[in-house]
């Protein structure tokens, strides 16, 4: 090849990104052709100078702290894979959270109008110019009363010894449910006993426990097959031991 | 011939990111450049403070354009390229005039070495560093990305943003604007030596 031909190749040779074949031509060419010899030798002196003379300036302590401070500042980047490998627990968490906090509020919910009912119905017996149908003290006179009425029989404690007066009874409905509504009364305060049927239905599946609402307090739990509502204005501890006396009669 | 293989190019080999590791992170890629692109960014810009500005917004950008770099390919190029575009927005960048008269080298007239043409290597290094500030911007950033960062054509491409064609014509002309330059700067002695 001639020196014409192998003049624009002269720098990619330099610069080491001439194909090898092409490469190794050049170099037995040069070998007897004096001006690309020296041509390339030019080159290289050049490229010598240049780097040389081209390493000039470095960074002041100052700039480097600078820059140093503005990368370490910023999250990692390794941080933020770390973040993400997390993202599926935590979203699941967060799911599992929401859908626990969306039933114990439903829940919470279902039992306030549950207890709303009751508390009217309680309020509304008494308001009425005869609170009970079966007029009577007597357990074993009230107890019978409900026999044909309702589809279970339940048992009632003896009062003796306690504050407590059975005032009567009366049949009730909650949630198209039939049930017995017991009014008692200790120190003037009335207090009402609903006794329901243990169904599958929402009623049944309510967590025992007591409640206050709006100045009633409010007890409930299951017996027997049987769901006991406890509700009256006077105080929990009155609440509390009329329960105890209802889970205990025998 | 020993110039044939870039000695250089093996030093940067650990900037490239290696995938059977967890991703490096940008502080561990970015800060061993700071010298380099330090350097650069003194001779696009020629002023010291200037050039602190510009790396520290280099650093700035890059840091937050990180999520956008494809981890396997060049950082280097890609921090460059990110200074360079900085720099060519800047008030001194706009003032550069760049000329982008790309044309085939083979086309122009070759210019035989002579002995007299030898002389750029006794030229002082001082002499060297004026003719490069001489030097219209584009031919001064290719040539020190080729010889003091030693970069290949493929990652001066890449940095530059031009085809590798390109490249190879545009340093062909900056070497011989260099060479004017150097022996219209020691024309005097040129008969001396």
């Amino acid at each position: 090849m001639a020196c014409e031909a192998w003049r624009p190749k002269l720098d990619a040779y330099v610069d080491g990104e001439l194909a090898a074949a092409e490469a190794g031509a050049l170099s037995v060419h040069m070998r007897n052709c004096a001006a690309c010899a020296s041509a390339v030798l030019e080159l290289v002196q050049m490229k010598r100078s240049v780097a040389l003379a081209g390493r000039r300036s470095v960074p002041s302590a100052q700039l480097r702290a600078r820059v140093m401070a503005s990368v370490a500042t910023k999250p990692r980047a390794r941080s933020a894979w770390a973040w993400r490998s997390l993202l599926a627990p935590a979203l699941l968490l967060a799911i599992v959270t929401a859908i626990v906090t969306f039933y114990i509020a439903r829940e919470n919910a279902r039992l306030q109008r549950v207890y709303s009912e009751l508390t009217d119905l309680h309020v509304a017996a008494l308001a009425g110019s005869s609170p009970v149908d079966v007029v009577s003290s007597d357990r074993h006179t009230v107890k019978p009363w409900f026999q044909g009425k309702l589809p279970f029989t339940f048992n009632l404690p003896e009062l003796q010894g306690s504050d407590f007066t059975l005032l009567g009874g009366r049949l009730t409905y909650l949630e198209q449910a039939p049930g017995a509504h017991l009014i008692y009364q200790v120190r003037k305060h009335e207090i009402s006993v609903f006794i329901f049927q243990d169904r599958e239905a929402e009623a049944a599946t309510l967590p025992s426990g007591a409640a206050h609402a709006l100045s009633f307090n409010e007890e409930t739990w299951t017996q027997d097959g049987l769901r006991y509502f406890v509700v009256g204005d006077t105080n929990t501890d009155d609440i509390r031991a009329l329960s105890d006396l209802l889970r205990n009669a025998k | 011939m020993c110039w044939n293989k870039r000695p250089g190019t093996t030093v940067y080999a650990r900037e490239v990111p290696d995938r059977s590791h967890p991703p490096a992170t940008f502080e561990e890629l970015a800060i061993p450049l700071l010298d380099q692109l330090y350097n650069f960014a003194r001779w696009l810009t020629q002023d010291a403070a200037e050039a602190e500005d510009l790396v520290q917004e280099t650093y700035v950008k890059a840091l937050r354009g990180f999520s956008s770099f494809q981890a396997g390919t060049n950082f280097r190029a890609w921090m460059y390229r990110i200074l360079r575009n900085i720099f060519l927005n800047s008030r001194t960048g706009l003032k550069t005039t760049v000329v982008f008269d790309e044309e085939n080298p083979a086309g122009a007239p070759a210019e035989i070495s002579t002995p007299e043409s030898l002389l750029i290597a006794q030229a002082t290094r001082e002499t060297v560093q004026q003719a490069l500030a001489d030097l219209p911007v584009h031919f001064r950033e290719i040539l020190l990305l080729c010889e003091v960062e030693e970069m290949s054509y493929q990652e001066i491409a890449e940095t530059l943003a031009i085809p590798a064609g390109t490249v190879m014509s545009r340093l062909y002309r900056a070497r011989r604007a260099l060479r004017a330059l150097v022996q219209q700067r020691m024309g005097g002695d040129c008969h001396g030596v």
